[in-house]
């Protein structure tokens, strides 16, 4: 299981990385902060953490801190376009509910 | 649903709290806004996927403002409410406005800045320019979903006071935060990262729609300094599409066209030159409106060939801003080509010709500025991590700040060259006895001398409590924002009284008489020391003067009629050579006077201990 990329996710992630010259993955994770508890954590990584979990998605190094992992576990990161906005999403299967917009959640 | 963005290691922000800034290039013909995602700085396109938007706006009957290509399209049907390079009006007078004759607008002059009467009513150039930024904004909104913390705007390094106080307005009129002015070559130097390069000096040759701007910059220790700009305000790649065009009027043997067929034609010549960047050979081929088909091709070396003159044109600017800075083309360290007609070959052919290296032009030179504003932008609203905190880039206040002091001299407060933003203050006191005012003159320069420098602002500072000379403290704080705004503020320190003054001149120093002044500065710093020197021994002389004879009215009879006219004998020979040119004169006659007046200043002295001391006894003194 563990967590995974859209196949466009992974393509946008890999070019972000590219343009940026350096890093080795993006980390995934939660903190307790916002409106409904959590929130997400969206970060590119230079170094992986000895304790972090490492998953291997289309080609791009997703690192993951094993607290977060309980939250995150089966979760997909996609990359969509609304309108003139774009960005990725998590399609998280344990958020129980979430603020109006989805930045922070509850599980 | 939010959507996210990759944030650098620990910086991600937190929920509803996203610092979302943008950069934006105000342009004479086409503006950009950019913003940093995902650690990548992009422009932001719209709905059909094109970033820039021409600088247009126009004014319809019924109350709608159309912005961009929209208003672009009314051009030729509405050209009196249809606003294009508003931008050259910015903060100036109608007389400062180029051609305005042949311009179709109706022009309506009033303090300040002059304003158009528009079907609309009358407009003033901010107004203006705040519908494009609002277009501009809102395309951001709807782009990074959410409210924009603030932006950083590009203006032109050769913009004065003025003009970024009117870019400034604009931007607040359109409900943007301005972060920061930014000047454009150094946006496009930052888009490029020479702010991280070695230090050294680059020139920014950038060739716009309708404008030529050649900017000498000078990095050091992260400090862009602009040395010196030049250019040609009639000079852009819209030359290059007219050149093409008679070229096409001439090959094909037609009759003046219609404004139709000409405006056709005209987009056929852009559409040539654009596909000449690319490709050895581009078609012309249209159908006029009298049936008469076209069909021609075009080389680019015969492209080249026809506009030859215009590419030498920019290389005038180039010499000059490089002589007015002291160098020679291998000074320079980089060359950063800026605006979409410096994609045309044979220029970069000739900028690298001419500076003995390939100029940079991986980034598009139509983006450049607005990523670079982007790039600071996110700097400035944090969302980069603390130990980049040496890329903040700071700009430098191009002439020293001052105030007038007695005499006409210039008393500087900043020195030029100083970083922004800066704060200085410094003590003055009054010349008087019981002086109550101080009247507080603010210039701009270099010179020592106030006529030589340009005036800012004047205020007064009312309400001082009567003092002997000299007493009195006055603090003036001279205080520069981000943006090289001034504001000068006076405080009375003991009774707390104070004046202030934010410079907002109506016109500022053109980049000429900047580099003028610089020059004067420096040429004539000899004559400027003598002349500081005469001034300092003529305002001393008078002090002295007023001095003594305030005592010989007050406490004339300690001396005899003999001594007292030997007195006057030397005040009116101070008073003669102080009238003259010789400063080492006037300091000997002040010296004189002060001898000739010691054995009065003893027996002053004397009297005033004698008062103090008559009916006290004497445990009453003792210490």
């Amino acid at each position: 299981m563990g967590v995974t990329l859209s196949e466009s996710a992974a393509k946008h992630v890999a070019n972000y990385i590219a343009k940026r010259g350096k890093g080795v993955g993006i980390r995934l994770g939660v903190r307790t902060s916002g409106c409904s508890g959590m929130a997400y954590k969206l970060e590119f990584v230079d170094e992986a953490l000895d304790e972090d979990l490492v998953f291997d998605s289309h080609g791009v190094k997703v690192i993951v801190d094993p607290k977060s992992l309980a939250y995150l576990e089966g979760t997909e990161l996609d990359f969509v376009r609304e309108g003139l906005n774009e960005g990725f999403k998590f399609n998280n299967p344990n958020v129980k509910d979430a603020c109006g917009c989805g930045e922070s959640f509850n599980v | 649903m939010a959507l996210l963005q990759i944030a650098e290691p620990g910086m991600s922000a937190e929920p509803h709290k996203h610092r979302l800034a943008v950069g934006i290039d105000l342009g004479t013909t086409n503006s950009l806004v950019a913003t940093v995602r995902n650690g990548i700085a992009v422009c932001l396109p719209d709905e059909t996927g094109r970033p820039m938007v021409p600088s247009i706006v126009r004014y319809r009957a019924n109350g709608a403002i159309d912005v961009g290509q929209v208003a672009l399209a009314a051009q030729a049907t509405d050209p009196r409410n249809t606003i294009v390079s508003v931008k050259r009006f910015m903060g100036r007078g109608l007389k400062d406005v180029a051609h305005v004759e042949t311009m179709p607008y109706d022009f309506e002059e009033s303090p300040g800045m002059v304003r158009l009467r528009t079907i609309q009513g009358v407009k003033s150039p901010v107004e203006i320019s705040a519908e494009i930024l609002r277009v501009l904004r809102l395309r951001a909104e709807a782009s990074l979903g959410g409210e924009l913390t603030g932006a950083v705007i590009t203006v032109p390094a050769y913009f004065d006071d003025a003009q970024r106080q009117a870019t400034k307005d604009a931007a607040r009129l359109a409900g943007l935060d301005v972060l920061r002015l930014l000047n454009e070559p150094t946006a496009a130097a930052v888009a490029y990262g020479l702010d991280n390069a070695a230090e050294g000096v680059y020139a920014v040759y950038d060739l716009g729609g309708g404008t030529f701007d050649l900017s000498i910059l000078k990095l050091s220790r992260g400090v862009f300094e602009v040395l010196s700009t030049n250019g040609d305000a009639a000079l852009g790649g819209d030359d290059f599409d007219h050149r093409l065009f008679c070229w096409m009027l001439d090959q094909a043997r037609i009759a003046p066209p219609s404004s139709e067929d000409s405006r056709r034609l005209q987009m056929k010549a852009r559409e040539a030159k654009e596909l000449l960047t690319s490709c050895e050979e581009a078609p012309i081929q249209l159908r006029l409106g009298s049936g008469e088909a076209i069909d021609l091709a075009i080389s680019r070396d015969q492209f080249a060939e026809l506009t030859r003159n215009l590419v030498q044109k920019t290389l005038g600017p180039v010499r000059k801003a490089l002589r007015d800075a002291g160098l020679a083309p291998e000074d320079i360290k980089g060359v950063v080509m800026v605006g979409g007609a410096t994609r045309m070959p044979h220029i970069q052919r000739a900028v690298a010709e001419y500076f003995g290296q390939e100029p940079l032009t991986n980034l598009d030179p139509d983006k450049v500025v607005a990523l670079g504003a982007a790039m600071q932008a996110n700097a400035l609203v944090g969302n980069r991590k603390a130990d980049d905190e040496d890329w903040l880039l700071l700009d430098v206040i191009p002439l020293s700040l001052g105030l007038e002091t007695m005499g006409g001299l210039v008393e500087k407060v900043i020195p030029r060259n100083s970083t922004l933003p800066i704060a200085r203050a410094q003590e003055f006191t009054t010349f008087k006895d019981g002086q109550t005012a101080m009247a507080f003159h603010v210039v701009q320069g270099e010179r020592e001398l106030v006529s030589d420098c340009r005036s800012l602002a004047r205020f007064e500072l009312r309400g001082i409590p009567p003092m002997v000379a000299g007493a009195a403290r006055i603090r003036v704080a001279f205080q520069v924002d981000a943006d090289g705004l001034l504001s000068v503020s006076a405080r009375e320190m003991s009774s707390g009284v104070e004046a202030s003054v934010l410079v907002k001149p109506s016109y500022g120093l053109s980049d000429d008489e900047i580099t003028g002044m610089l020059r004067a500065g420096v040429e004539r710093a000899g004559d400027d020391m003598a002349a500081r020197a005469l001034r300092e021994q003529q305002v001393e002389a008078d002090r002295v003067i007023e001095a003594t004879e305030q005592a010989l009215a007050k406490d004339g009879e300690l001396l005899d009629a003999a001594e007292r006219d030997q007195i006057k004998v030397v005040i009116a020979q101070l008073r003669s050579l102080r009238e003259g040119q010789d400063h080492r004169a006037i300091k000997t006659g002040i010296e004189a006077l002060a001898r000739a007046t010691d054995e009065f200043a003893a027996r002053r002295m004397d009297s005033s201990i004698r008062s103090a001391l008559t009916g006290h006894k004497i445990d009453e003194i003792s210490v």
